[in-house]
């Protein structure tokens, strides 16, 4: 948690903090076959850079983050599905709007309690998510999936074409415009604010800040962006599965956020980007050692690299500074 | 009304072998996390461990099943103790946060290896002959595997309580959970106390999913399936109770069983949705101590 | 007169156990007040239920003429009463002036805006630094809390409750821990606080007490057993009994 933020921190965006966007355009250029990939890539960044936002920043532990993610993407899939809502933007803004409310109605519940009673309340509402859907056949598709979710051109002139190229570049921009949102809050009194909780809660009440409000919209606008990225899910998959909900994936998604980097908002960045491609090399080959891979490397990075990849990145450079 | 009321009975004898599996299992969370704050996500595979400790035992070794019972018990307490001398005493002042990853990795790990060893399918257990037939009980016929499992299930859970509430490891136990400052200011050494007690939970989460694996499928999967019911009973139950659990553990297994024998269409939804209005309720569960 | 802050039998219990019984207590604005009494008196229990930490079982706490009972400790930090911790409970990670600006922005009522960088806010910094100016942190301001020596932590404590501007501040043993060489920096400190605020000191070390006190209280086993100037405290035979005893006597 190095990078700072209050009331002292330069908010200019430094020369490094471009350098992800640069990549992901030349990546467009320079890998067309790897685009689909790489639109799933940006779109878990987005639902990473959601999860670090509350838990990188205001300190809430969640096994439940998925809920946000899966309830987006399965409305956005059956608005198109059954419904015949095919425009993107507004099957994006619908997912927001759901996961807003689930957010701020579920965090109104959780955020007052503490400890093991909150780390159970956000698992037992992201298995009632999954539990609706995988029972309310007729809506989600159970178990087999939505399928036949058509998405009408973006701004009615860009088709979603077979080989991912709008599909990646609709992803970038959306990030883009999550990361700007999350960057400018991070820096924003309020980020200051959020940080101050995750130090020190006791602290904050003792300051005179309304320490719940503050953290039920933090939650909230949390479970927006994972709503947005879900409904990204959506829309460039065509397709949504169970996989979305559950423990499952809001575990493998903290895997992903600590692998990169807790509460340094590039985590969410290097995180995802690791996680997605060794998964798609390795995964397929060697599932199970994939799935110890990934165990190992939580425990080692817990034991002895808490910042992960981003945190052991600061560290190899202040030890070169110091021999230069 | 004759049909109704034998599905009542039927209900509740099941409901009451599953909620004593549940406890059996998850007591030894309860305690670990009541006696050293630590958020053991991974109590879990220590169930499968059993499970799979039985199984192998009885198919390849040929072990009868009690003694596999038992090995089950003390190679998963054994195994517990390295784990916890090794990995988890290094995170005891550690963050929620941090105990909560490394302990989803060991489950990340645990299924993976009992995925390379024993395969994607579910263990059958092989029971013995005067285990698979149905016992009279009040002119009822109840599976005898199930009045044994019940009636284990109880001496553990007897031995256990007497444990705890006579003997001198217990009255240590009690005071750490109470207090582990002034427990350790009068000399109790609290390092081999949280390594004993880890181990005995350990070895019950081993026992009870030994025990219950013809209730509770045997597969690589089981440590992230039936997470949330473990720590739902703890939850509900109380931390670092021996009782609280007890009651969370037979309310849930009965609820649970009726909701899947009359509502199967709705699966796990009323449990879920039970647990959050009663923590809601009672943050600190039903019998939390704390005020 | 009317008090700035008054409880009117005020109890609190756990169970069984009485830990406050019709405490009731009155403070006028600039008043130099101490609280003292032997460990387990109930002095904690008191801070604690006048911030809102713990509710009170029965009772009434005023601030102003206003009854503050049952608003949480935000609330009442907002309306002006607030406190210090005994154990240090400062944002360890967080820079110094971090720690002052994050309540000095409350106050201001600019903690939740989201849309300009925070270092936008001149106002709040620069109300952050003089006040870390005037305790003799100024050049501190840009270091970790937990880079700085055991009693400048202590100030940064005194410095977040100035921040907000309180008319009641509970200073809650500010000297614990401080080694004895620091200890007189603190002691400075306090002197210099600003005069219209009503201080309301807990502390065991009675020399900072009969330094900075107008006015005594002493709590025994919850109840308050007397009250008075320090002379008179010093000279109560009951006192001396049950408290100076054991340190003077």
């Amino acid at each position: 948690m190095t990078r700072a933020v209050g009331y002292a921190a330069d908010p200019r965006i430094r020369f490094a903090e471009w350098l992800p966007w640069l990549a992901a355009v030349a990546g467009f250029f320079l890998l067309p076959e790897y685009l689909p990939l790489g639109a799933r890539i940006l779109t878990y960044v987005l639902f990473a850079l959601s999860l670090d936002l509350i838990l990188g920043y205001a300190g809430i532990i969640t096994l439940g983050h998925s809920a946000f993610f899966g309830l987006g993407a399965y409305v956005a899939g059956i608005l198109a599905a059954k419904l015949g809502v095919t425009d993107p933007l507004l099957l994006l803004l619908a997912a927001a709007c759901a996961a807003g409310a689930l957010g701020i109605a579920t965090g109104a519940v959780i955020l007052r309690t503490h400890g093991l009673t909150q780390l159970m309340l956000t698992l037992a509402i992201a298995a009632v998510c999954l539990e609706i859907a995988h029972k309310a056949t007729s809506i989600t598709g159970g178990a087999d999936g939505l399928s036949g979710i058509t998405i009408a051109p973006i701004f009615g002139a860009f088709k979603f074409d077979l080989y991912g190229r709008t599909a990646y570049l609709w992803c970038l921009a959306l990030l883009f415009a999550g990361w700007w949102v999350t960057r400018k809050m991070i820096y924003s009194p309020f980020g200051a604010t959020l940080c101050g909780i995750r130090e020190n809660s006791v602290r904050m009440h003792a300051i005179g800040v309304p320490v719940y409000r503050r953290l039920l919209t933090a939650y909230t606008i949390s479970a927006m962006l994972a709503g947005l990225a879900g409904a990204l899910l959506a829309e460039t998959n065509q397709f949504v599965g169970l996989n979305v909900l559950g423990f499952e994936p809001s575990g493998e998604l903290m895997v992903m956020l600590i692998l990169g980097g807790v509460g340094r908002l590039y985590g969410a960045f290097v995180g995802p980007l690791v996680y997605l491609i060794a998964q798609d090399f390795l995964a397929k080959q060697f599932p199970e050692y994939w799935y110890f891979g990934i165990g190992l490397m939580l425990v080692v990075v817990v034991l002895f690299a808490r910042g992960g990849i981003l945190g052991i990145a600061d560290r190899i450079v202040a030890r070169a500074r110091k021999y230069v | 009304m004759e049909v109704f009321l034998s599905s009542l009975v039927s209900v509740a004898f099941h409901g009451i072998a599953y909620g004593m599996i549940l406890y059996v299992i998850s007591v030894g969370l309860s305690v670990t996390m009541g006696l050293m704050g630590f958020v053991n996500l991974a109590h879990g595979a220590f169930a499968m461990a059993g499970g799979y400790v039985l199984t192998s035992a009885i198919s390849r070794f040929g072990l009868s099943f009690p003694l596999a019972l038992a090995l089950a018990f003390i190679a998963v307490a054994a195994a517990s103790v390295l784990l916890e001398r090794w990995l988890y005493s290094r995170l005891y002042d550690a963050g929620e946060l941090e105990q909560v990853l490394f302990t989803i990795g060991l489950i990340f790990m645990a299924v993976a290896a009992a995925q390379v060893t024993f395969g994607m399918l579910q263990r059958p257990v092989l029971l013995p002959d005067y285990l698979k037939g149905q016992i009279s009980v009040l002119g009822r016929d109840f599976p005898a595997y199930r009045v044994f499992l019940i009636a284990v299930s109880s001496a553990m859970i007897a031995a256990l309580w007497f444990g705890v509430e006579r003997t001198l490891w217990g009255a240590m136990v009690r005071a750490a959970v109470d207090n582990r400052a002034m427990a350790q200011s009068i000399g109790i050494n609290t390092r081999r106390l949280f390594t004993l007690t880890f181990a005995l939970g350990s070895g019950l989460a081993g026992l009870g999913g030994a025990l219950g694996a013809e209730i509770i499928a045997i597969q690589p999967t089981y440590p992230f399936e039936h997470l949330a019911y473990f720590l739902i009973v703890v939850a509900v139950g109380g931390l670092g109770s021996l009782r609280g659990p007890f009651a969370a553990a037979l309310l849930i297994g009965v609820s649970d069983t009726a909701c899947k024998y009359w509502l199967p269409q709705f699966g796990a939804f009323f449990i879920y949705v039970a647990t959050i209005f009663l923590l809601l309720w009672r943050p600190a569960g039903l019998f939390g101590r704390r005020v | 007169m009317s008090a700035l802050l008054e409880t009117r039998d005020l109890c609190k219990s756990f169970g069984a156990l009485r830990v406050a019984e019709n405490i009731s207590f009155h403070l006028e604005a600039g008043a130099r007040h101490a609280l003292i009494g032997p460990n387990g008196a109930g002095k904690t229990t008191f801070v604690n239920m006048l911030t809102g930490l713990l509710p009170p079982s029965s009772g009434l706490i005023l601030l102003g003429g206003e009854d503050i009972t049952g608003l949480a400790q935000a609330a009442r930090v907002k309306r002006g009463i607030g406190r210090t911790f005994q154990i240090n409970t400062l944002f360890r990670d967080m820079s110094v002036l971090d720690n002052v600006a994050l309540g000095v922005a409350e106050r201001r009522g600019m903690a939740a805006r989201v849309w300009h960088p925070a270092s936008r806010y001149h106002d709040v910094r620069e109300e952050a630094l003089g006040l870390l100016e005037t305790l003799g942190l100024a050049e501190d301001s840009g270091k970790r809390v937990v880079d700085l020596p055991y009693g400048k932590q202590r100030l940064v404590e005194i410095a977040i409750a100035l921040g907000l501007k309180l008319r009641v501040l509970l200073l809650d043993e500010p000297a614990a821990g401080v080694p004895a060489l620091e200890s007189g920096m603190i002691l400075q400190v306090l002197d210099r606080l600003p005069g219209e605020i009503a201080v309301l000191i807990i502390e065991h070390d009675m020399d900072v007490v009969f330094r900075f006190a107008q006015r005594i209280t002493v709590l025994v086993e919850g109840t308050v057993l007397c009250e008075g100037t320090p002379p008179e405290i010093a000279g109560d035979a009951r006192v001396q009994r049950v408290y100076l005893g054991e340190r003077y006597g």
